[in-house]
C-alpha cells in the first residue's frame, strides 16, 4: 500500500482548506521559481524520465506529448489546455482535485506551460461542475494576486495567464479536439487528425491538451524527482494514480495508489471489499465506462495498469473501477452504457451516429431476451463496424463495453433468449 | 513532390494533395458522400475509407494528406468491409422510398448502394423520422432522408456566405436546419439541391413533376443576368422542367444563381404565342402574321428613316440583334440603341464596356473597388467568386455606393460622385491602398452609368483606373458589370446610334414630342414607356410585359430556351445557347421574324438562314467566330469628360429586387414568392406576410 508520505494529493478528501496559504503549507508552490529555472528541456526530460502517462484515459506518454510542441520555434503563440471536462461514467477524480487541490493544478499549469513555451492555459471545466469552477477560479485569483501566475509569474520573468472556461455538459467535449472546438465557441465535434493539436489547436495555434490529474502531478514530480515517481508501479506503467472505486463495494471512494496494484487488493484495502464478499463479485469495469468489463476470474489477479489490463482485452482508462456483484443485471447495466453513448455521440460520423443507436436498441431487446440467437453475432458485427471507423474514439468507446459483454457473458445473453422463447 | 503507392502503383503528387485526390488522379474511384472538391473537408461520412500501411485503423482518404512513402490499398477485403459497414449504417435510418423520391435515378446513395449495399436489411428497429423544415419557396426538404454529410451547411457558410444552416442537436438526433425557420436568404441557395447526395433537399418547384431519365437535356446559356452561366435545360415534351448548372471553371464554376435555376416557370406564363394588333377600339386583338406585317408596312412606308427608332432589350440573342440592326438601318434610320437603360457605355470601344479582368481574373486580384454596383444581386456568381477570393485572404474590397451585405467585409468609402472625385485627386485615405495594390480591379455597375451624368462618371472612373494603374501589362482591372445578357453582344454588334442618331433617352423624348413616329422594341421591357406620345410602337418579344402593353403591334418571338443564339457575357465571352423546346403557338425565332418582315417592307435582309446570318455576324465582328473564348480588348481612350453631378446622391445599384429583373422572372410565380419572402419592402412591419 502506498505510504502517506508518497501521496501527491494529500488533501484529496478535502479535510483541509484549499486556500493558497494552506496549500503552501502542504508544499505547493514551494520553489517553483527554481523548478522553472532548470529550463524547458530539463523539465520535459524530467517528465519523460518519470514515465508519466496521460491520466485522461488514453495513457499517452506525457513527456513525449510535450516535446511535440514547437515552443519558441514557432511564430504563433502556443497554448496549454487542461481537460477538466470529466464526464466518463464512474470517474470522479478530477472533480476532487479541482475543489480540494486546485493549487496543484495551477502550479502544474505554470510548469507545464513553461516547459512547452505556452503563453496561456485554458482550463475547460465540465459545465455541471459549478462549485468546482468557483473553487478553481478562487484559487486562480489567489495565485494571480500572489504573483504566482500572470505577468512575471513567480518572479521568473515568464508570463503565463490561466483562464477558466466552463463547458456546457457534453461528454464529447472531453475529446481533445472537440474540446478545442467548444473552447473556440463552436459546436463540440471532434476535428480530423492530422493536423494534430500540437500543430493546429486552439485558434489554429500549437496546443497541448492534458488531463487535470496529469498536470496536477507534475509539480510533485519536479520536486521529488523522476526516479521517485517511477519507483511506483511496473516499468512503462509508473507512478501513482487516483483510482475511483464505485459500485457494489462497502466503501466507494477515490484513492491515490501505486500503479500496478492488484485489483483485488485495491478493492479490499480501500473500498472495504465487495458487498457480501469477494466471491459475490460478478464483474468489474476497471477503467470507466468505455473499457470492456472483466469477469471475476480475471479480477482475481489482474494488476491495475495500462499493460496488464490491455492484456486481458480491457484498459486502465481513467482508472474508474466500477464493481458489480452478482445481484447486477449485467445486460441491463451495459445497455445503460449503450444508451449513454447513443445520447452522447456528436452525430458527425456515420458509423457512430447510426451505430450507437442500433447497438442500444438491440441491447434493449437483449435485456429481455427479445431477440434471435443470431442477433448476438449481429450485435458484435455492428460493434466491429463502428470500432475504428470514426474520427474520434467515442465510437470505440461505445463498441467496447458491448464487445466485453459478449466476450464474457455470451451464455447469459443466450439464456435470456432461450428463456423468453420457452415462455412464449 | 511526395510519392505514394496506391494499390501497387507509384504516384507522384503535388504537396497538399489528399490521398483521395491521388487515387482519383490515377483513375481509382473512391466512393464518397461528404467530400466535395469545392467545399472544406468534413471527413464525416466515412465512406472513403482506405487502408494505409502501418495504420491500425482504415483512414478517411478525403482528409488524409498524401505523404511521401505512404502505401495505400483501396481494394482489400477490409476496405470493402469498412465501406459496406458504412453503407449499412447510412441505410438503416434512410427511408426506402426511392420510387417516390425526386432524387431517384440521380442519387449518390442509390448508386453507391448498388456497389456496397446489402440485398436485405439486418435492421429490425424502428427507423428515424425527422420533421420537415422550412427552407423557403425554392428548396423542398425531406429530412428523414438526410445522411448528415453537411455539404449544404458547408456550402451556405463557405460559398454562399450566408451561414443560415447548421446541425442542431447531437448523435442520431442531429438535424440539419436553420435556427429560425424562415427560408434560406441567399441568391445561391439552389445549389444545395445539387450538392445534396440524397433526396433530402430537392427542388420545390420541380417536385414530383418528372423523373430525371425522362428529360431531354440541352446544354445552353443563361440570360437572366450578364454572367452567361453555363446551364443544362431539362425539358419534357415542350416544357422546360428544370435548369441545372454545367461546369465552366472560367464562368460559373459549378454554381448558378437562384433566378437562373428557378425562373423557368415564367416561360409558361403570359407568353405571346401569336401576333397582335391594336384595333380601332384601342384593344389588342390576335391577328395573322401577314396582317401584322402589313399593318407595320402601312405605318412605316410613309415615314422618313429619322422618324423611326429601334431599341433592343436585355434578353436578345446576337443573331436577332444583328438582323434588327440591319432592318432598322435598311429603313434609313440612324436611331438604334441596345442600352435601354441609357447607360453611358462607350460605342465601339470594347475595353470601355467589358469586365476586362474576366471573371476568373478575380482570383488574381488583390484589391476590388465597387463603384455603384451590388454584385450580390446583379451577378451572384461573380459575388461568390469575389467571396472565394476574399476568403483566401489579402483582398481588400471597398465600395462607393449603397451599404449592403455582400457576404464579405467591405470598406465603405462614401456614397457618390464626390468620393470618386476625392479618390481621383488623391484626397482620400484609401488612395494609399490603391497605390499599394499590385492587381487592383474595379467593378463599375450600371446604376451610375445610367444616370444623366453617366458619361462623366465613366470618364472619371477611367481616370481613376489610369491614375492608380488598374491597367498594366497583362492586367486590366477596369470592369463594367452588366446586368443584361444582351448588352455586350449589342455593343459588339454596334447597336448604338449612328451619325447623329438618337439614343434611348433621346428617342423617348422625340417620341413624346411627336418627332419620332415609330418605335420598334426588340424585347425591350425595362424602360419607361409611360410617355411615348403618338408613336407607333412595334413590340417583338416573348412575354406580355411592359413593352407589349404599350405596343400597337406585337410580334411573338422566342424565349432563350427556344432558340439557338449567341450571347456575349459581361467579360466578353462569346457563348452559344441551344433550343430545348419550341416557341409556343405561332411564335417564331426572332431573327426569322425580322427577316420575314424585311421582305414585306421591301428591304430584304441578305441572309436566308441562320448560318448565313452567323457568317455575316462573324464578317462584321470577327470574334464571334471564337466560341467560349474572350477576345482581349485594347485599352483605348473613352468617356466624355464632363462634370459629375456631385449632388446627384449616392450611386445605386441598377437592380432593387434580384428575383424580378426581366419579363421572364417577373412572370415567374416562384420568383414572385421569393421576392415576397426575401426582399425587404420599405415600410413593411414584422407582421407583414
Amino acid at each position: 500500500m502506498l505510504a502517506d508520505k508518497d501521496r501527491i494529493f494529500s488533501n484529496l478528501y478535502g479535510k483541509y482548506d484549499a486556500s493558497l496559504t494552506e496549500s503552501r503549507a502542504r508544499g505547493d508552490w514551494d520553489g517553483t521559481k527554481d523548478i522553472l529555472s532548470r529550463g524547458c528541456e530539463a523539465l520535459i526530460k524530467e517528465i519523460k524520465d518519470s514515465g508519466l502517462r496521460g491520466r485522461g484515459g488514453a495513457g499517452f506518454p506525457t513527456g513525449l506529448k510535450w516535446s511535440f510542441m514547437p515552443g519558441r520555434l514557432d511564430d504563433r503563440p502556443s497554448y496549454l489546455v487542461v481537460n477538466a471536462d470529466e464526464s466518463e461514467p464512474g470517474t470522479c477524480k478530477d472533480r476532487d482535485i479541482l475543489r480540494h487541490e486546485p493549487h496543484k493544478l495551477i502550479e502544474g499549469c505554470l510548469i507545464a506551460g513553461f516547459a512547452m513555451g505556452a503563453v496561456a492555459t485554458y482550463i475547460y471545466v465540465r459545465g455541471e461542475f459549478y462549485n468546482e469552477t468557483v473553487a478553481l477560479q478562487c484559487a486562480v485569483d489567489e495565485a494571480y494576486e500572489a504573483g504566482l501566475i500572470g505577468k512575471n509569474a513567480c518572479g521568473t520573468g515568464f508570463d503565463h495567464d490561466i483562464y477558466v472556461h466552463r463547458g456546457a455538459g457534453a461528454y464529447i467535449c472531453g475529446e481533445e479536439t472537440a474540446l478545442i472546438e467548444s473552447l473556440e465557441g463552436k459546436k463540440g465535434q471532434p476535428r480530423l487528425k492530422p493536423p494534430f493539436p500540437a500543430n493546429t489547436g486552439v485558434w489554429g495555434c500549437p496546443t497541448t491538451v492534458n488531463n487535470v490529474e496529469t498536470i496536477a502531478v507534475t509539480p510533485s514530480i519536479m520536486r521529488r524527482g523522476a526516479s521517485w515517481f517511477s519507483s511506483f508501479g511496473r516499468i512503462n506503467n509508473s507512478g501513482t494514480k487516483v483510482f475511483c472505486i464505485s459500485g457494489h463495494v462497502e466503501n466507494p471512494c477515490n484513492v491515490e495508489e501505486s500503479m500496478s496494484i492488484p485489483l483485488k487488493e485495491l478493492i479490499n484495502k480501500h473500498a472495504g471489499g465487495v458487498r457480501r464478499g469477494w466471491e459475490n463479485l460478478l464483474a468489474v469495469i476497471p477503467g470507466g465506462s468505455s473499457v470492456p468489463l472483466i469477469p471475476k476470474a480475471i479480477c482475481d489477479d489482474v494488476l491495475m495498469d495500462f499493460d496488464s489490463l490491455s492484456e486481458v482485452k480491457s484498459g486502465l482508462g481513467t482508472a474508474a473501477v466500477i464493481v458489480m456483484d452478482k445481484s447486477t443485471d449485467i445486460v441491463a447495466a451495459i445497455t445503460r452504457l449503450s444508451q449513454f453513448y447513443k445520447h452522447e455521440s456528436c452525430g458527425q460520423c456515420t458509423p457512430c451516429r447510426e451505430g450507437t443507436g442500433w447497438i442500444w436498441r438491440m441491447m434493449q431487446r437483449l435485456v429481455t431476451g427479445d431477440a434471435g440467437m443470431d442477433e448476438i453475432d449481429l450485435l458484435e458485427q455492428v460493434t466491429l463496424q463502428v470500432e475504428g471507423h470514426t474520427i474520434c474514439a467515442l465510437g470505440d468507446a461505445a463498441a467496447w463495453p458491448v464487445q466485453g459483454l459478449i466476450r464474457h457473458f455470451r451464455s447469459e445473453l443466450e439464456r435470456r433468449i432461450l428463456d423468453r422463447a420457452k415462455a412464449a | 513532390m511526395p510519392t505514394i503507392t496506391i494499390d501497387g502503383e507509384e504516384v507522384q503528387v503535388e504537396p497538399g494533395t489528399t490521398v483521395f485526390q491521388a487515387c482519383q488522379s490515377i483513375g481509382i474511384e473512391i466512393p464518397h458522400f461528404c467530400y466535395h472538391e469545392r467545399l472544406s473537408i468534413a471527413g464525416n461520412c466515412r465512406m472513403c475509407l482506405v487502408e494505409m500501411e502501418k495504420s491500425p485503423k482504415p483512414i478517411a482518404s478525403c482528409a488524409m494528406p498524401a505523404a511521401d512513402g505512404m502505401v495505400i490499398s483501396t481494394n482489400t477485403e477490409s476496405v470493402r468491409l469498412a465501406r459496406e459497414g458504412v453503407m449499412e449504417f447510412l441505410l438503416i435510418n434512410h427511408p426506402l422510398d426511392c420510387p417516390i423520391c425526386d432524387q431517384g435515378g440521380e442519387c449518390d446513395l442509390q448508386d453507391q448502394a448498388m456497389g456496397y449495399g446489402r440485398d436485405e436489411s439486418r435492421y429490425l428497429e424502428n427507423k428515424r423520422a425527422v420533421i420537415e423544415k422550412n427552407f423557403g419557396p425554392l428548396i423542398k426538404t425531406y429530412m428523414t432522408r438526410c445522411i448528415h454529410c453537411t455539404r449544404c451547411v458547408r456550402f451556405m457558410e463557405e460559398v454562399a456566405g450566408v451561414p443560415q444552416l447548421g446541425g442542431l442537436w447531437r448523435g442520431e438526433d442531429m438535424e440539419i436546419t436553420t435556427i429560425i425557420e424562415s427560408g434560406l436568404n441567399s441568391e445561391m441557395s439552389g445549389n444545395i439541391i445539387d450538392l445534396c447526395p440524397v433526396g433530402a433537399l430537392t427542388s420545390k418547384p420541380y417536385a414530383f413533376s418528372a423523373r430525371s431519365w425522362e428529360l431531354r437535356k440541352t446544354e445552353s446559356i443563361d440570360v437572366l443576368d450578364a454572367v452567361g452561366s453555363n446551364i443544362r435545360v431539362d425539358a419534357r415534351g415542350n416544357q422546360v422542367m428544370r435548369i441545372l448548372p454545367r461546369v465552366n471553371e472560367n464562368v460559373n464554376q459549378e454554381w448558378i444563381g437562384d433566378k437562373t435555376r428557378f425562373a423557368y416557370d415564367g416561360l409558361l406564363r403570359q407568353r405571346l404565342d401569336r401576333p397582335y394588333l391594336r384595333n380601332s377600339k384601342g384593344r389588342l386583338e390576335p391577328v395573322s402574321w401577314a396582317k401584322a406585317f402589313s399593318a407595320i408596312k402601312n405605318r412605316l412606308n410613309n415615314l422618313d428613316g429619322s422618324q423611326i427608332g429601334g431599341i433592343a432589350g436585355d434578353l436578345c440573342d446576337c443573331e436577332s440583334m444583328l438582323a434588327f440592326k440591319d432592318l432598322i438601318s435598311g429603313l434609313g434610320s440612324p436611331n438604334i440603341d441596345c442600352r435601354q437603360d441609357g447607360a453611358a457605355l462607350p460605342p465601339n470601344i470594347r475595353s470601355g464596356y467589358l469586365f476586362n479582368s474576366g471573371i476568373a481574373g478575380i482570383d488574381e486580384a488583390d484589391l476590388c473597388l465597387l463603384v455603384g454596383s451590388n454584385p450580390r444581386i446583379e451577378a451572384p456568381i461573380i459575388n461568390a467568386r469575389i467571396r472565394e477570393r476574399w476568403l483566401r485572404g489579402d483582398l481588400i474590397v471597398a465600395r462607393i455606393g449603397e451599404v449592403e451585405d455582400l457576404t464579405f467585409r467591405v470598406r465603405d468609402l462614401g456614397g457618390g460622385a464626390s468620393t470618386l472625385q476625392d479618390l481621383i485627386s488623391g484626397d482620400h485615405d484609401f488612395c494609399k491602398d490603391l497605390k499599394n495594390a499590385k492587381r487592383p480591379m474595379l467593378i463599375l455597375g450600371q446604376g451610375p452609368l445610367a444616370r444623366i451624368d453617366g458619361d462623366a462618371i465613366l470618364s472619371a472612373v477611367r481616370l481613376l483606373a489610369t491614375r492608380f494603374n488598374f491597367v498594366k501589362d497583362g492586367w486590366n482591372g477596369f470592369n463594367v458589370l452588366h446586368t443584361a445578357a444582351a448588352r455586350v453582344g449589342g455593343m459588339d454588334l454596334g447597336l448604338t446610334p449612328k451619325n447623329g442618331g438618337l439614343g434611348t433617352r433621346a428617342m423617348r423624348k422625340a417620341a413624346a414630342d411627336g418627332k419620332l413616329k415609330a418605335l420598334y422594341l426588340l424585347g425591350a421591357d425595362e424602360m419607361d414607356m409611360s410617355d411615348l406620345g403618338e408613336a407607333f410602337v412595334i413590340y417583338q418579344g416573348h412575354h406580355g410585359d411592359r413593352g407589349a402593353h404599350s405596343a400597337d403591334v406585337i410580334l411573338a418571338g422566342a424565349a432563350y430556351t427556344e432558340k439557338s443564339g449567341h450571347y456575349v457575357n459581361t467579360e466578353g465571352r462569346v457563348q452559344r445557347g441551344s433550343p430545348a423546346t419550341q416557341p409556343p403557338g405561332e411564335a417564331r425565332e426572332d431573327w426569322s421574324i425580322l427577316r420575314a418582315l424585311s421582305e414585306v417592307l421591301g428591304n430584304t435582309l441578305e441572309y436566308d438562314n441562320i448560318s448565313e446570318l452567323r457568317r455575316s455576324m462573324i464578317y462584321h465582328v470577327p470574334h464571334f467566330a471564337k466560341l467560349n473564348a474572350i477576345e482581349n480588348a485594347v485599352w483605348e481612350k473613352f468617356g466624355e469628360s464632363g462634370e459629375m453631378d456631385l449632388s446627384g446622391g449616392i450611386f445605386k445599384s441598377s437592380i432593387q429586387d434580384y428575383y424580378m429583373t426581366d419579363s421572364i422572372s417577373r412572370t415567374s410565380k416562384v420568383m414572385a414568392e421569393c421576392s415576397r419572402c426575401f426582399i425587404k419592402i420599405d415600410g413593411a412591419t414584422g407582421t407583414d406576410g
